[in-house]
């Protein structure tokens, strides 16, 4: 351990000056049943002499009950009786502490199958995952899962600490051979900071390690006090995104747009564009308790004031105007199921985006195996699958993909039976219109969307040998092309209805090359024309 | 534009969350308990909905038992900043006498402040109520949603928390069913000081050391202003300079010795001496996770 310096003598006006410039860093730790997660915060904690005397008194009475050394670090996280009694983490817990460089908020979850909910809980709010893994056990299916759900929610930077090494004999070629098997799975070592640790003796939790002269890298805490995650300047740096939770319209003189900025800045004189209705403005002014303010960027919470009377109202967006979000209400989502009822595709559910809350549909579910990373088609998806699926809702959203911005990219759907929170979701993108399932007889335009073009009917002239090389060009191309050799009028007119391109031979010769396949060129090119040209003439 | 700092952080997350209760719930109340944590949150509140007022009401549930101080800085800032004050008593209970000597300070508890925030929720017809918890308080608190939900009976289910993702809260409830919503989670004590401290928030004198009369107990040091506080035999208050660290019913709520008479002077007591807050409270000590039990009830 290295000498302390000698202490300067402490002025509060200092520290006060040193805390307004400190930062905030949210992460989450991950790891199996008995991987040591309780301890090692419980270790962070009291190391760096974040807990009150009181609580280690509170829980050296309570570890009578169990036994795990001296002071059980664990029981300053296990919060709940049933925790203490069955010494397991159940639920989310947050953590608060600060070092004279950052402040920290630790969301602890736990690593059971079955709380994958609570993981998935943690990370939404998480720039920085630690992912805990036994050096006795090695990468588990669980480290997968955790990496996965870690990533599935947009958290870019992990700590993957090797932890219980004391058990291992402090072995390097332990650690090296679980780093191996993790980046074999998880081939980003950029986002990857590896280190050895032991929670229980305090190896590289706060001080660096003597016992692992061969690990030459930061401390865990060392290294969550250095970690730049670029979340906030990422959101920063983002389009303006604005959704207006509320109007506030104390008199007549006043119409205020209250809302917390999901990304970017914003100057009073920029140019805003408001969803739904398309129509543009500009900032007049940005309200505070404090005085209006020259500028603001996410994640502030402001009152906006425009030039024009627009007549917002909650659940809009206010957006950048040469970029705005997309706008639709049929979506790819990424889902995360979190209910033990599960997912129903013939009901409704509700839906809660920003600040709007609306009626949606959810269908096509690919379920996602996390070991494998491959999807599969499900019926339905049960508690702590993952799946993507498609959402169609009753309004248009407004909305950027979760990999760009997480405030406008999340939702979670509500059950409207139970009021519970069933699911979180991470929208992709948008799906096409024609995707969409509409009912009733089937038109001649989905006909033409799915085939990619109108019907016709083509006559060749007497060669059935170019009717015949004509059928297999188009055939080749993925037109639903039929020769009819017998034709009749009726026929033809079946074949059209059924979107196809009809081909049939007929008395008089054409003006056309002598070679089938020169001919067939000429007609497919002759027909992809016309067909062109009806579809700038506005569709079918 | 610069970062923002965790203050700030803090703030937009807080003022956020205020707006939505305001925007989704029928007939929402702010808990006011006068204490710092209350102070800050009403500030908060101010900044919401700003140039307009607190568009809801703040309710002090009054066990009777509070010191004269707090009561007086309650009327005079409530007032002051033209937020509607609803004070609620178990006037019931008080007939009956009930006092800490009496019933023991859990069942007093259960009547004064559980049992008479029950009512004065259900009076009101109160669908979400704010309070002033945070989660670095205690360690039950550490496992509290933003949005806790209440059954009909005001009371918690820890093993049955709803999910609660990003900044999407889940306000659905039935009728008589409610939402208890903490803005200042994500807070510590140090945060709400520092705050206090940057935005020139008023708050109790007791916070401040003083000169002051009171009955030393042990370790413990209670404020006799209260005729129904029993005297020792030969016992008689002395003088010390102390302040309240958190602030409660005067009989159950000690006060440390304390020369810091100023916020800087607290912040710096706060992070030379490590106690966790509540330790002055008698009423946690009862039993290990005694607060869980009484949130499980419908406390706070």
């Amino acid at each position: 351990m290295a000498t302390l310096p000698a202490a300067p003598a402490f002025s509060i006006e200092q520290f006060l000056e040193e805390e307004r410039g400190k930062d905030l860093l949210r992460f989450t730790t991950a790891g199996s049943v008995d991987d040591g997660k309780s301890t090692l915060i419980g270790r962070l904690l009291y190391d760096s002499r974040n807990v009150y005397e009181d609580q280690v008194r509170s829980v050296t009475k309570a570890s009578v009950n169990r036994s795990a050394g001296p002071i059980d670090f664990s029981l300053l996280t296990d919060g709940l009786r049933a925790e203490r009694e069955q010494g397991i983490t159940i639920d989310v817990a947050y953590r608060y502490f600060a070092t004279a460089r950052r402040k920290f908020i630790i969301a602890d979850t736990p690593g059971h199958e079955q709380y994958t909910r609570n993981m998935a809980t943690g990370a939404s709010t998480a720039d920085l995952a630690i992912i805990l893994i036994d050096a006795r056990k090695g990468v588990l299916p669980q480290s997968r899962r955790h990496t996965f759900i870690a990533s599935l929610l947009g958290i870019r930077r992990l700590a993957v600490a090797v932890n219980k090494m004391d058990l291992v004999d402090y072995s390097e070629s332990v650690f090296q051979e679980i780093r191996e098997a993790f980046l074999a799975w998880h081939p980003h070592p950029e986002q990857c900071y590896f280190l050895p640790i032991s929670a229980l003796e305090g190896d590289n939790v706060v001080e660096r390690s003597a016992r692992m002269p061969w690990f030459q890298g930061p401390s865990l805490l060392e290294y969550l006090e250095t970690v730049e995650t670029g979340a906030q300047d990422a959101a920063a740096g983002q389009p303006f995104r604005f959704p207006v939770q509320r109007v506030i319209r104390p008199n007549q003189d006043f119409r205020g747009y209250a809302g917390q900025i999901a990304s970017g800045a914003i100057r009073p004189g920029d140019e805003v564009c408001a969803l739904p209705s398309g129509r543009h403005s500009r900032v007049r002014s940005i309200a505070t308790f404090d005085g209006d303010l020259e500028e603001a960027c996410a994640p502030m919470s402001v009152t906006l004031t425009l030039e024009d009377e627009l007549d917002l109202s909650r659940g809009d967006m206010l957006a950048e105007a040469p970029k705005p979000p997309g706008a639709a209400a049929h979506f790819e989502t990424r889902l995360v199921w979190l209910n033990q009822k599960p997912l129903d595709l013939k009901r409704r559910y509700l839906l809660k985006h920003t600040a709007q809350l609306v009626s949606a549909r959810i269908s096509a579910p690919q379920r996602i195996d996390v070991q494998t990373l491959q999807s599969a088609p499900a019926a339905t998806l049960e508690m702590n699958d993952i799946a993507t699926v498609e959402i169609e809702t009753s309004k248009p959203l407004f909305f950027d993909p979760y990999v760009r911005n997480r405030i406008t990219g999340s939702l979670v759907l509500i059950d409207v039976e139970t009021n519970a929170t069933v699911a979180a979701g991470m929208i992709v993108r948008a799906v096409a219109a024609h995707a969409s399932k509409p009912s009733g007889p089937v038109t001649t335009a989905e006909r033409r969307a799915r085939f990619g073009h109108r019907p016709a009917t083509l006559f060749v002239g007497p060669r059935e040998s170019l009717a015949a090389v004509l059928e297999r060009r188009l055939f080749d191309r993925g037109c639903m092309a039929v020769w009819m050799r017998e034709a009749t009028p009726e026929g033809l007119r079946a074949l059209e209805a059924a979107g196809a391109i009809a081909i049939a031979t007929s008395p008089e010769p054409l003006d056309l090359p002598e070679s089938d396949a020169r001919a067939a060129d000429i007609l497919i090119e002759r027909l992809f024309e016309a067909d062109q040209k009806f579809e700038k003439g506005g569709g079918i | 534009m610069p970062r923002l700092s965790y203050l700030e952080t803090l703030e937009a997350e807080s003022i956020h969350i205020i707006r939505e209760v305001a925007c989704e719930f029928q007939n929402p109340v702010m808990l006011y308990s006068i204490g710092k944590d209350s102070s800050v949150m009403l500030r908060l509140a101010q900044k919401a909905f700003h140039p307009a007022p607190i568009p809801f009401p703040v309710l002090h549930v009054d066990t009777s038992y509070k010191f004269r101080e707090m009561i007086a800085f309650r009327d005079w800032y409530t007032a002051q900043i033209g937020v509607k004050l609803i004070v609620h008593k178990n006037q019931e209970a008080l007939d009956a006498g009930a006092t800490p000597y009496k019933l023991g300070t859990s069942r007093c508890c259960g009547f004064l402040k559980t049992q008479s925030l029950l009512d004065g929720l259900r009076e009101g017809g109160f669908d979400a109520a704010f309070g002033g918890a945070r989660r670095d308080e205690e360690k039950s608190r550490a496992k509290e949603r933003i949005y806790s939900f209440r059954d009909t009976r005001g009371q918690w289910d820890p093993k049955n928390q709803r999910p609660e993702l990003w900044n999407l809260y889940n306000g659905r409830v039935e009728p008589g069913e409610s939402i208890r919503v903490f803005p200042l989670s994500n807070w510590t004590e140090l945060d709400v000081w520092e705050y206090i401290h940057a935005e020139k928030i008023p708050v109790v004198p007791l916070y401040f050391a003083k000169e002051r009369p009171m009955l030393q107990r042990g370790d413990q040091l209670i404020s006799p202003e209260l005729d129904i506080i029993p005297r020792l035999p030969g016992e008689k208050p002395v003088m010390v300079k102390c302040r309240m660290r958190s602030l409660g019913c005067s009989p159950c709520t000690g006060a440390i010795r304390s020369e810091a008479d100023t916020i800087p002077k607290i912040i710096e007591e706060l992070i030379s001496f490590r106690r966790s807050e509540r330790e002055n409270r008698v009423i946690d000590f009862d039993q290990e996770g005694s607060m869980e039990i009484k949130k499980r009830e419908g406390y706070f």
